[in-house]
């Protein structure tokens, strides 16, 4: 990893620290602690951005910083409109940064104005000290300058130089200043007199030395000075030209008196009543690294299990002490999956922190002010997942801010306060991960919703919806209910899109809706993504997984409970209510080798056709299998959404239910035209 | 499989020809990770005729493509001699079947010619050039755009 | 012997960057992440040289220079200040509190280094 992506990941942290300060500062007031925090992570951006030179990271975060340094000196006091400037100035921190990472443009208007705002704070201080980064105030003397060859630009110089007891005690040897007075010119060096003050006042910094030099220099007199940057103060210094030949400028004879170190008001900022928290050992690693192994930990559960049919295959006596080996091993290897797995958790807090302003910007936007409350942002989740749910988490939050909460004006006459309140929470339950969209506005339209799907066609007329379902019609592909299309939700983007992205994850996402109080969204989610439970099946010849996540229940069919409606329409019977029955080989495009009533069925729910029933050939046993996805190469594959190795070292695909579901209506027609093209003869060979 | 084992010299590239779909083809020793004996693959639903489907290598679930059926030559005829080329390009592993594998020959850089305009040869989307051997003309598969092969 | 050099800076990426600064020439390189750690390595590593951020948590720069050349380890070690604010108001604090020397961010690896080699009289 390069400094540069070692900077950016630091950047992450850094405003997502400076994000959690803000949030404090608004909860509990004035603390300096946190105003310090707060502009350490400003003040950290800008010193790791100086280096790279990005310049429009270093003087936005410069701005930002001079007003926090305000309020640390308590020039300035935090109020909600500060706070508001602060939290706008983050976001535009945020886009700053990520624009010099991905090295894109950065949105100018933007920013100026949230320079400008920054600026009404800046006081009278923005002209004090002209901002550069031109860096170094050091000269050092080169080692090697050529000498002119006329040396009547030389100069010669005396300079006494008379240390304190300071000089020494900040870490400094007369020896290393003659050193580098030297590598100036030639220099001669003369002790004066040693005066010895009087025994009792001799303390132990050092006797006081007094030295004579003459230096012999093509350099100038300010280069000269430079030379004793660091120990001017700490003792008593006089630079006298003897010849100067050159630029004769006035002699310069500096007594230095030492200034008497302040004490108390700039006092170091020492351990505070507050023991210090230790920082919590992290190591960073390569993503890479992780991956490889959780691959590689996936290949030992398959080899475990290989090795557990061998051994079943056996046939040893119950009482072998093999078996017992065995089952540790299998319990070991689940521990070390376990463990590995836990490396990719992380907390979903970066998530949430980002849809603060979500809901900000939506607010904004909407001329609805919102408010984020956050719960369980401890919450640990697979890498990958909370990855892919940022865009998804966007959208809904953006949903509630602009369909959810009502209009100012009509929350007011229900008796709600002006401010909405979008709540967001994460939680771990039964080893799945639950996150919830909530908000306090006026509750799902249905009338309007039901107009909607049955204006769009999406719905038949005669059909009675209950209440969910017709909650549950906002997840289909082209529903949009805002009748004038907002700049924010109105980008083509529909719930369904978001409902997609949540099942591509291997999760669930639903709704519920009072009328009057608000709108809740629940995201069911697995804990991570390379292991799964599943049924593993028959269809045709293969042997093939199904996510149990997605199975309500498994039906053993009798005959007169099958229905034929139209030409391949086939409905199951099932409690007083007729399910369609999508006969999965047909849909995948092989051939079943069972006539239909001798299959099993998987209930399944699918967002787009209800429940559905699957008919598959047999079920095996139930797993938990190591996902592996299907290259990309192999393009996107209808109906199979990964695959996995079994103990015997063969593939099994997984199947995607939702899509078979979906496709399964439609299906039969495709299906033969498919069959003729699988080209089996080659498949089968050997 | 025959292997001929010259000196290299300095310059030069080591190719593994094979023929598929009846022609002469050739890859890159260094993007070929092993050559197996064809087994039957899982395979995949509702995917072209040129995807035969996936197989476990060592526990990574890879593709295996039909080569000639790839190139628009015809899938591959079944028999003993099949044999599956393990390649890695940089963003994928992946398998293709082809007829046989013949040597590894050891051609110079500048023996590599630029490919023929033969607008109607379907292969030439997967071709970076052509090498003169022995009077066959013997085609360097292009493995990134065999494995990125969209257009198929 | 090489010269060593303990770095205590809040930034991860400062500390690589002076990492590479250092290590390029030779120099052996420690790194602590804040004040209270800078203080801590200190007594641990023995360097030769600190370099201190100012800005840090838990015990500023000014803090840890107070506590090195004050404190039980009571050193004369070289201890360079390196900081974003160039200020001579600064230099002068960091002086009084018993800095040997100042650099100002982002620094440039060849006058890092022969700032190093000038307070340490260090040659190799």
């Amino acid at each position: 990893m390069s400094i540069r992506d070692t900077f950016f990941q630091e950047c992450e942290d850094l405003l997502a620290a400076l994000v959690d300060g803000l949030a404090e500062l608004e909860s509990s007031g004035q603390d300096s602690e946190i105003v310090n925090a707060v502009f350490r992570a400003v003040h950290s951006i800008k010193g790791g951005a100086g280096a790279f030179g990005l310049d429009d990271v270093v003087s936005f975060a410069h701005a930002f910083e001079t007003v926090l340094d305000r309020v640390r000196e308590g020039d300035l006091a935090v109020d909600g409109k500060l706070l508001r400037v602060f939290h706008k100035s983050s976001d535009q921190l945020t886009d700053l940064v990520e624009a010099a990472r991905d090295e894109t443009a950065i949105e100018t208007t933007a920013r100026d104005s949230v320079l400008k705002d920054l600026e009404t704070y800046l006081g009278d201080q923005v002209e004090e000290e002209e901002f550069s980064f031109d860096a170094l105030t050091l000269d050092v003397p080169p080692a090697l300058e050529i000498p002119a060859e006329d040396s009547a630009s030389r100069g010669v110089y005396e300079i006494l130089f008379r240390p304190h007891a300071a000089l020494f005690s900040n870490g400094h040897e007369p020896s290393l200043v003659f050193e580098c007075l030297s590598q100036m010119g030639d220099l001669t060096v003369e002790l004066q007199d040693i005066s010895i003050p009087d025994f009792e006042l001799l303390d132990d910094s050092g006797l006081q030395l007094a030295w004579r030099l003459e230096l012999t220099t093509f350099d100038s007199e300010t280069v000269l000075h430079d030379a004793f940057e660091f120990v001017e103060g700490l003792c008593d210094l006089e630079i006298r030209p003897l010849t100067r030949p050159t630029d004769p400028l006035p002699t310069i004879a500096s007594e230095v008196p030492t200034p008497q170190p302040t004490p108390s008001s700039d006092k170091p900022q020492t351990k505070s009543e507050k023991e210090p928290k230790a920082p919590k050992a992290t190591l960073r690693v390569d993503l890479d690294r992780v991956d490889r192994l959780i691959n590689t930990v996936g290949e030992l559960i398959i080899n475990q299990a290989m090795i557990a049919q061998r051994i079943e295959e056996l046939d040893l006596p119950g009482t072998s002490q093999v078996l017992n080996e065995l089952e540790d091993y299998k319990l070991l290897a689940r521990d070390i999956q376990e463990g590995v797995m836990a490396i990719r958790a992380q907390p979903v807090k970066p998530l949430f922190q980002r849809m603060s302003r979500i809901v900000r910007e939506a607010g904004e936007a909407t001329g609805k002010p919102a408010k984020l409350l956050t719960t369980g942002e401890g919450t640990e989740v697979d890498k990958t997942v909370i990855e892919r749910l940022a865009d998804p988490l966007t959208h809904m939050i953006r949903n509630a801010v602009d369909h959810g909460l009502e209009k100012t004006d009509t929350r007011i006459a229900a008796g709600k306060p002006e401010e909405g309140t979008i709540r967001l929470t994460a939680a771990h339950r039964s080893g799945n991960v639950i996150l919830e969209v909530s908000d306090d506005g006026g509750g799902l339209n249905r009338e309007k919703i039901l107009q909607t799907a049955l204006d769009k066609g999406l719905v038949a007329p005669d059909v009675e919806l209950t209440e969910p379902e017709i909650d549950n019609l906002l997840f289909l592909p082209g529903f949009s209910t805002a009748k004038e299309v907002s700049n924010l939700s109105g980008r083509g983007v529909g719930m369904d899109v978001v409902r997609n992205a949540v099942a591509a994850l291997g999760g669930r996402i639903s709704i519920t809706s009072d009328p009057g109080q608000g709108t809740t969204f629940t995201i069911v989610l697995p804990l991570t993504l390379a292991v799964m439970d599943g049924f593993v099946i028959s269809v045709a010849d293969q042997t093939m997984v199904v996510p149990i996540s997605s199975i309500i229940e498994t039906i053993h069919p009798i005959r007169r409970n099958i229905h034929t409606i139209g030409q391949n329409g086939r409905l199951l019977a099932l409690r007083n209510r007729y399910v369609p029955i999508v006969d999965v080989a047909e849909n995948l495009g092989l051939k079943s080798l069972n006539r239909l009533d001798d299959q099993i069925f998987l209930l399944v729910s699918s967002v787009s056709h209800g429940t559905c029933a699957l008919a598959v050939d047999a079920i095996h046993d139930q797993r938990q299998v190591v996902v592996k996805s299907l290259k990309t190469s192999c393009g996107s594959i209808t109906g199979i959404s990964a695959a996995t190795i079994l103990g015997n070292g063969k593939i099994a695909l997984i199947l995607d239910t939702e899509e078979i579901a979906r496709t399964g209506a439609s299906a039969s027609e495709l299906a033969h035209e498919k069959l003729t093209q699988m080209e089996p003869a080659l498949v089968d060979a050997n | 499989m025959s292997t001929q084992t010259e000196p290299a010299p300095i310059d030069s590239i080591e190719f593994v020809t094979f023929s598929a779909g009846n022609q002469i083809f050739c890859l890159e020793i260094t993007q070929i990770r092993e050559i197996r004996r064809w087994t039957p693959v899982t395979a995949l639903p509702h995917t072209p005729p040129d995807i035969l489907g996936v197989m476990n290598l060592r526990g990574a679930v890879i593709p295996i493509f039909d080569l000639s059926a790839r190139f628009g030559l015809g899938a591959t005829p079944s028999n003993e001699r099949n044999v599956v080329i393990v390649a890695a390009s940089a963003s994928d592993t992946v398998g293709m079947l082809v007829e046989s594998v013949s040597e590894i020959l050891s051609i110079e850089s500048d023996q590599i010619q630029e490919t023929p305009d033969l607008k109607s040869d379907a292969a030439r989307n997967y071709i970076t050039g052509v090498i003169a051997h022995n009077e066959t003309m013997i085609r360097v598969v292009d493995l990134g755009a065999v494995v990125g092969g969209d257009n198929a | 012997m090489a010269l060593k050099v303990l770095a205590i800076d809040d930034s991860r990426t400062i500390r690589e960057l002076l990492r590479v600064a250092i290590e390029n020439v030779g120099f052996e390189y420690e790194c602590a992440v804040d004040g209270v750690d800078g203080v801590g390595k200190f007594s641990q590593v023995g360097p030769d040289v600190v370099i201190t951020d100012i800005n840090m948590p838990n015990l500023d720069g000014f803090g840890v220079i107070d506590e090195l050349r004050n404190g039980t380890a009571k050193t004369t070690v070289p201890i360079i200040v390196l900081t974003t604010e160039s200020s001579s108001d600064l230099k002068m604090r960091a002086r009084d509190a018993g800095a040997t020397g100042w650099m100002v961010k982002p620094f440039d690896d060849d006058a890092l280094v022969s700032v190093l080699r000038r307070v340490t009289g260090y040659q190799a």
